[in-house]
């Protein structure tokens, strides 16, 4: 919280020094505004780039720094002290002897001999307790180790402080004294621009690279646990019994065929939905429509695209699923309530403005002149599309339905709420399945323990996920590249 | 700007009683429009047009920049049907024939007034498929020997096939410009015209390849009746037998191309053919 008013105090002097660098560039520049190499603004940028930067770099590494250095001193001090009789006394008499599993006898603790997890509670307890949040029955020598962490800790907060305001002020004074007409503040505020959208775009590919890197360590820890090839052969998939390792069955239990079988069948099912649909109203949108309608239309069919998939998943769930029910006893067909085909057509019905709106884009881009090349020869409205505009724009419209896969593969609101839990290994639509994403959620909803092969299988599973739309996109994207070739 | 000028200039040179509105009439007529206007929207493109296309002639189309030719050629086969805002009215006869007519089957017209256009556009696919499209969909074939010679005779009659015969599969984006402006003249020759209009057809080429399509029109005229339009009046002296010059909508002349170029009639057209404005 401290740390806020740091940053708030660091803007403020980043806002002073912007006027002031301003300020100056217009007073050297001695009412001459031709004679400033940049304009007065610049000088006022850069001022307060030198302001800003160097104090937030510095607490951004303070920030975290700090405690771990707090808590290394307070160990220090704990190790040093804790040998005194009177200090190993309280110790002993509190919980915390349990849970260092103290013997009766012990003169000292050697904090190098802990195991990991005391070592850890030892850590704990001391922030508890300097945060006054520890439960009652804790050693007086404690709370003497707790103190001084705190203290440790006030002084530091009150340094950062100090050389925050320090860094900012000295920036922007050295910053302040290069002002000058002929000083290049404009090339240098650039610079300083470009290497911050360097860096906001190394975050996004640093976050998919931390998101992979996750998902890869615990699918490991499941695969340590688990054969690779049971996992990804195996037809039976039953997490549940699994649990202890005496159970019947708890090795044939994680085969996910079944999983992805499911998964391919509603995705299928949903691009049988969607492709057509999409497809032909592009055609439609892009060639036949009069310019007035597509105006109406193509908004219209995007919103589908903005209903939250939670509706989506009611829809289908509520709606669609128990009309197919019905229909089907009608004419004498068993449909499940919850059915791979409900799912999957409500999952289509989704995924229809990716393919129509990508594939319009698509058809538009392609040449008029091809089109009045084919006009030209006679050819009718309908050949033109089939021969000469569906081949041009074929490569993208095979990326945006590859685009659409990867969302349906992805998707799992509908897929909860619709295609039910029980893991089926059929092709039958009428029936329930499930899939490798309701899967992901049943298994880590409600308490877990992070080490069973129950839980660690949802990393898996998200893992063999991500790889499959992964290669999707990647196919996607060199269609797209391909089709970028093609003309022009 | 251009518009002002030009309108300027128009006021200056009010328009001949003999061309505005009346027709300048051919023996063997092949196409003739009388009293034509087209609308773009509210604008309005071609004022009042009259003029025959005579059979097995070349006819060329000059005149300034926004003068209204293109839209007229396109007018001859209703090219400006696909354009939206687009309305025509008047007589336009093919062989005596209203086109405009509601019995008229604009696809048939079409096959029977080709049309060749400014930037070549080959379809993005092979050189043989390019020349066999046409014949394919107005299922003028029924064996693929008979394809094969409609696409050899058409390539032929192009100027191309010594040039592609080996690669009659590669794609016919990957020729030349000069190549792929022969290759969709090729693809309009393949559905049997009678008429081919072209748009501009060497306003992206080089002088060699232009030569080489010139040449091409002046072979082609035996067997089909040829309206260009063109912004080179050098193009037109060499390629047409007649020529109309056309200024801000309005067909300003029109006569034998050796009158025109020498002797026009119109201080407008003298102006323009002599490079003093346009």
């Amino acid at each position: 919280m401290e740390t806020l008013y740091v940053i708030a105090a660091i803007l403020g002097l980043t806002l002073i020094s912007f006027a002031m660098g301003r300020q100056r560039a217009v007073a050297r520049s001695e009412g001459q505004p031709r004679a400033l190499h940049s304009l007065p603004n610049y000088h006022g940028h850069f001022v307060a780039l030198w302001c800003a930067v160097p104090a937030l770099i510095l607490l951004v590494i303070w920030v975290p720094l700090e405690p771990m250095l707090a808590m290394s001193a307070a160990l220090d001090y704990f190790q040093a002290h804790i040998a005194d009789p009177a200090h190993m006394e309280s110790v002993r008499q509190s919980k915390l002897a349990l849970l260092l599993s103290l013997e009766p006898n012990a003169t000292t603790i050697d904090l190098s001999a802990l195991r990991a997890d005391q070592y850890n509670l030892l850590q704990t307890e001391i922030r508890n307790m300097a945060a006054g949040t520890a439960s009652t029955g804790h050693a007086a020598f404690m709370q003497e180790v707790a103190d001084y962490y705190q203290g440790y800790r006030d002084t530091s907060f009150l340094l950062m402080v100090a050389a925050c305001v320090a860094v900012a002020g000295a920036g922007a004074g050295v910053a302040w004294r290069w002002i000058a007409p002929e000083m290049r503040a404009r090339n240098r505020v650039e610079q300083a621009v470009t290497a911050f959208m360097i860096l906001c775009s190394t975050v996004a590919i640093l976050t998919t690279l931390g998101i992979v890197l996750s998902l890869l360590f615990e699918a490991i820890r499941f695969f340590a646990q688990i054969p690779l090839t049971e996992f990804l052969f195996g037809l039976h998939w039953s997490p549940q019994t699994a649990i202890r390792a005496d159970q019947v069955g708890s090795t044939g239990s994680f085969g996910a065929v079944p999983l992805f079988a499911g998964t391919l069948l509603i995705s299928f099912i949903a691009m049988c939905v969607a492709v057509p649909i999409g497809l032909l109203s592009a055609i439609y949108m892009a060639e036949y429509a009069h310019s007035k309608v597509r105006a109406v239309v193509k908004p219209l069919l995007e919103i589908l695209a903005g209903i939250p998939t939670v509706v989506y998943g009611f829809f289908a769930a509520l709606t669609v699923a128990p009309f197919f029910r019905d229909v089907g006893e009608s004419i004498g067909l068993d449909v499940s309530s919850e059915s791979a085909l409900a799912a999957g057509m409500v999952m289509g019905i989704m995924i229809i403005p990716f393919v129509s709106s990508l594939s319009d884009d698509v058809i538009t881009a392609v040449p008029q002149s091809m089109r009045e090349g084919s006009y030209g020869l006679g050819a009718t409205k309908s050949e033109t599309v089939r021969r000469v505009i569906l081949p041009a724009a074929l490569p993208g419209i095979v990326g945006g339905i590859l685009l659409a896969v990867s969302r349906a593969i992805g998707e799992t609101m509908i897929v909860v709420m619709a295609a039910g839990l029980g893991s089926n290994l059929t092709a039958n639509p009428l029936e329930a399945v499930t899939t490798v994403t309701v899967q992901i959620v049943t298994l880590l909803v409600g308490d877990q323990e992070f080490d069973s092969p129950k839980t660690l299988a949802a990393f898996a599973l998200g893992l063999v996920l991500f790889i499959m739309t992964l290669c999707l996109n990647i196919i996607a994207l060199h269609v797209v590249r391909k089709y970028r070739e093609q003309y022009d | 700007m251009k518009d002002e000028q030009h309108s300027e200039s128009a006021q200056e040179h009010a328009y001949p009683e003999t061309t505005a509105g009346k027709p300048t009439v051919e023996d063997n007529a092949k196409v003739s429009a009388r009293g034509a206007n087209v609308y773009y929207g509210e604008k309005q493109a071609i004022k009042n047009v009259s003029l025959d296309v005579g059979a097995h002639e070349v006819t060329a189309f000059i005149g300034p920049s926004g003068c209204g030719k293109s839209t007229f050629l396109r007018a001859l086969n209703r090219m400006n049907d696909t354009i939206d805002i687009c309305r025509v009215t008047g007589d336009f006869r093919l062989d005596g024939e209203d086109i405009y007519d509601r019995k008229v089957d604009v696809v048939q017209l079409r096959a029977r007034v080709g049309m060749v256009f400014q930037k070549p556009n080959p379809f993005p696919k092979s050189i043989f498929e390019n020349v066999a499209y046409g014949p394919r969909i107005h299922g003028l074939v029924a064996h693929k020997s008979e394809l094969d010679e409609i696409v050899h005779t058409s390539l032929e009659r192009a100027g191309l096939l010594g040039e592609v015969k080996d690669r009659l599969d590669t794609p016919g984006t990957g020729l030349s410009g000069g190549q792929q402006q022969r290759l969709c003249i090729a693809r309009a020759i393949a559905v049997s015209p009678e008429v081919i209009l072209m748009d501009e057809p060497c306003s992206a080429l080089d002088p060699i390849a232009t030569a080489k399509i010139e040449e091409l029109i002046d072979e082609l005229r035996e067997n089909y009746t040829i309206v260009i339009v063109t912004h080179s009046m050098q193009q037109a002296a060499r390629v047409s037998q007649r020529t109309a010059f056309f200024h801000l909508g309005n067909l300003v002349e029109m006569g034998d191309t050796e009158t025109i170029f020498t002797n026009p009639e119109h201080k407008l057209t003298q102006g323009y053919i002599t490079g003093r404005f346009g």
